[in-house]
């Protein structure tokens, strides 16, 4: 016999991992079983419970002590308590998708090295502002070498729980570091905006590459777009904002700017939660490729 | 209830940080050891040093400082004798390894800033701040955009965090008289003896010194200036002004009035590029309560993209961005020269 659907679990049920469940449910390949909270008041578990997912409020002990145990769990707490909990999924045989910025595992970002890390038992998924700039500077650095890649994110107030908020120093620091180590600058910054306006806006973020003088504009145009394309194909509302710019700076170098804007699938939060929509579709696009091959795997395996 | 024993109000003078915007952010060594000697002998208590944009400010978005603001920081320190030297930091921009380097170099004063509706993103900050020792000042920046028992609530979060002074930050220059004294009026209620209160202005309305007094009036104890007004938009309250008037107010801030106007005139000025003025595009940020500091970005961009700097400004203040935005002014200007409108 072999499962149709690989069995999931979901830890944090803040905005991320609630959202998160309304991918999963969708997924022909995950099953999404569990999610797991530490507030009994938490409208995620509720609504969890509502669509028929098994769902707890006391913490990951409670996930360990099920009968059966999820192949894949997603994590969508805090840095913090992904670095506690990392070691005993691990141990567990789980295979961890990180949402948190603790970044114990390689990073992901689908349209860069979605299969690179495919067989690793932990692979992180940077941050929202990461998965929506990184595929960006990639496109520029397969063009042309880029000395100094920076993004500046934008999200609005009511996107950002209080995991961001309580983690910004993380999500500077590891989106700057997957800015180099996955969007190939050879130095990397990222700022975080949080905007209050209401209507809440739209997430926008801003990508600046310095380019080589000389550099090919057309190409590197060409390849941005391209990148635009591949992004929406599982972030329908990822765009370009305006036409990507090029300036030569007073000290004669040059630089691209970049400017989109994610709006979102509105499942768990409305679309303005662009940040969360892209993070959360980008961990289903690499938890649906992790079961691809637990499912091949099992097969072969032919019992 | 004043600052101290001896001072009534404690005035601190940010031109080699509000000033960096003027100067965009090309301030040298020899800028800083100038400046903060002049001011050092003339009493003033507190002097705020780094990127206009706080620490790590030096970037494509904000621009890049000529000097690294670590090494303005370190020669700062070395100059003062009397005068604290403070550093802004930002979180989301400024990380905590920023705030040790500041504490490592010798910096004495850490104001940590957000938007006047974001302040628990700096409760690590603060904590980390109190534990190595610095003193805390916390920015509620924008302040004119939200009503007073925001404030308050916003500024009770920064002081369990840690912070000793919450500031009202008319980042805009947009507040108005009973603007300022109302939001003093409520942190200072909220917060009681629990922490200081301050008020930092800009002279986009051409108020910031009354605002600055109805502040005072209003019982906040910390101030900020800039000496020749040297700051973002239409500049900041001037220091040398401002302590002229509170001397004549019989309110102590232990400044020598006299020497800090010969340093304004013969120190300060000769490093500025030009004077802060009224001008159009910095009254329209008081009249739209557009960030300060948006300002050269927008003659920037309605330069490069051949648009009204008027019309980008009026902009950003419909789409209300917040500080740390200027990306958004390529962007608004780029639509504006492609379409020569906005979308509604």
């Amino acid at each position: 016999m072999t499962a149709t659907k690989v069995i999931a679990a979901i830890v944090g049920s803040g905005n991320i991992g609630t959202d998160l469940l309304y991918k999963l449910r969708r997924s022909e390949l995950i099953e999404p079983r569990y999610l797991v909270g530490v507030d009994p008041a938490s409208k995620g578990l509720a609504d969890a419970r509502a669509m028929g997912v098994e769902a707890s409020h006391e913490g990951v002990d409670w996930l360990f002590a099920r009968d059966e145990l999820p192949q894949i769990v997603f994590e969508a707490t805090s840095a913090y308590v992904h670095v506690r909990n990392a070691p005993r999924y691990k141990e567990a045989g789980m295979r961890a998708v990180d949402l948190t910025p603790a970044a114990r595992g390689p990073f992901v970002v689908p349209p860069v090295n979605l299969i690179e890390h495919i067989d690793e038992p932990n692979v992180n998924m940077v941050t929202c502002g990461g998965q929506a700039t990184i595929p960006i500077v990639h496109s520029v650095s397969r063009c042309v070498e880029v000395e100094y890649a920076e993004i500046v994110a934008t999200v609005s107030s009511a996107s950002a729980g209080p995991g961001t908020r309580q983690n910004i120093d993380e999500f500077t620091r590891t989106t700057s570091r997957a800015v180099e180590v996955l969007g190939g600058a050879k130095r990397g910054k990222a700022i975080i905006i949080l905007n209050p306006a209401e209507p809440p806006m739209m997430m926008r973020d801003t990508i600046f590459c310095s380019l080589p003088s000389g550099a090919d504009t057309g190409a590197i145009d060409k390849s941005i777009r391209q990148m635009v394309d591949d992004v929406a194909t599982y972030v329908p509302g990822y765009h370009l904002r305006a036409e990507p710019q090029f300036d030569v700076m007073d000290d004669g170098t040059e630089r691209v700017a970049v400017f989109v804007e994610v709006e979102g699938a509105g499942d768990f939060l409305p679309p303005y939660a662009g940040n969360l929509d892209i993070m959360t579709a980008a961990a289903a696009k690499v938890g649906d490729e992790i079961a691809r091959r637990i499912l091949a795997t099992q097969q072969q395996g032919g019992s | 209830m004043g600052y101290s024993d001896e001072l009534d109000v404690r005035v601190t003078d940010t031109s080699l940080r509000d000033g960096s915007h003027a100067k965009r952010h090309q301030f040298t060594t020899d800028d800083v050891i100038a400046i903060v000697g002049a001011l050092d002998d003339a009493g003033v208590p507190v002097i705020e040093v780094t990127h206009g944009d706080g620490l790590g400010g030096s970037s494509y978005n904000y621009g890049f400082s000529k000097v690294d603001e670590r090494q303005l920081m370190a020669a700062a320190v070395k100059t003062a004798r009397r005068s604290r030297i403070a550093a802004l930091m930002l979180p989301g921009l400024g990380t905590k390894e920023d705030i040790q380097a500041c504490a490592d170099i010798g910096v004495s004063v850490i104001r940590i800033a957000t938007h006047c509706t974001e302040a628990d993103v700096s409760e690590q900050h603060f904590r980390l701040a109190r534990d190595i020792g610095l003193e805390t000042v916390g920015f509620l920046m924008m302040a004119h955009t939200q009503p007073p028992e925001v404030l308050a609530a916003q500024a009770r979060i920064m002081v369990d965090a840690g912070c000793e002074c919450v500031y009202v930050v008319d980042s805009a220059g947009a507040m108005i008289l009973e603007d300022a004294s109302v939001r003093v009026a409520a942190v200072v209620a909220e917060v009681g003896s629990d922490a200081q209160v301050g008020f930092h202005g800009h002279e986009n309305l051409s108020l910031s010194l009354a605002n600055t007094i109805y502040g005072i009036r209003a019982g906040a104890v910390q101030v900020d200036g800039s000496t020749r007004r040297f700051g973002a938009g239409a500049g900041n309250t001037s220091t040398e002004a401002m302590a002229a008037v509170l001397e004549r107010l019989g309110i102590r801030t232990g400044i020598d009035v006299l020497a800090l106007i010969d340093a304004a005139e013969e120190v300060v000025r000769p490093v500025m590029d030009e004077e802060p003025t009224l001008d159009r595009l910095a009254l329209i940020m008081g009249y739209a309560g557009v960030y300060s500091s948006f300002l050269k970005h927008a003659y920037r961009a309605a330069e490069r993209y051949g648009v009204s700097g008027a019309e980008i400004l009026l902009e950003c203040g419909r789409q209300r961005l917040v500080g740390g935005q200027e990306d958004q002014i390529i962007q608004i200007a780029a639509e504006l020269a492609r379409t020569g409108a906005l979308p509604a």
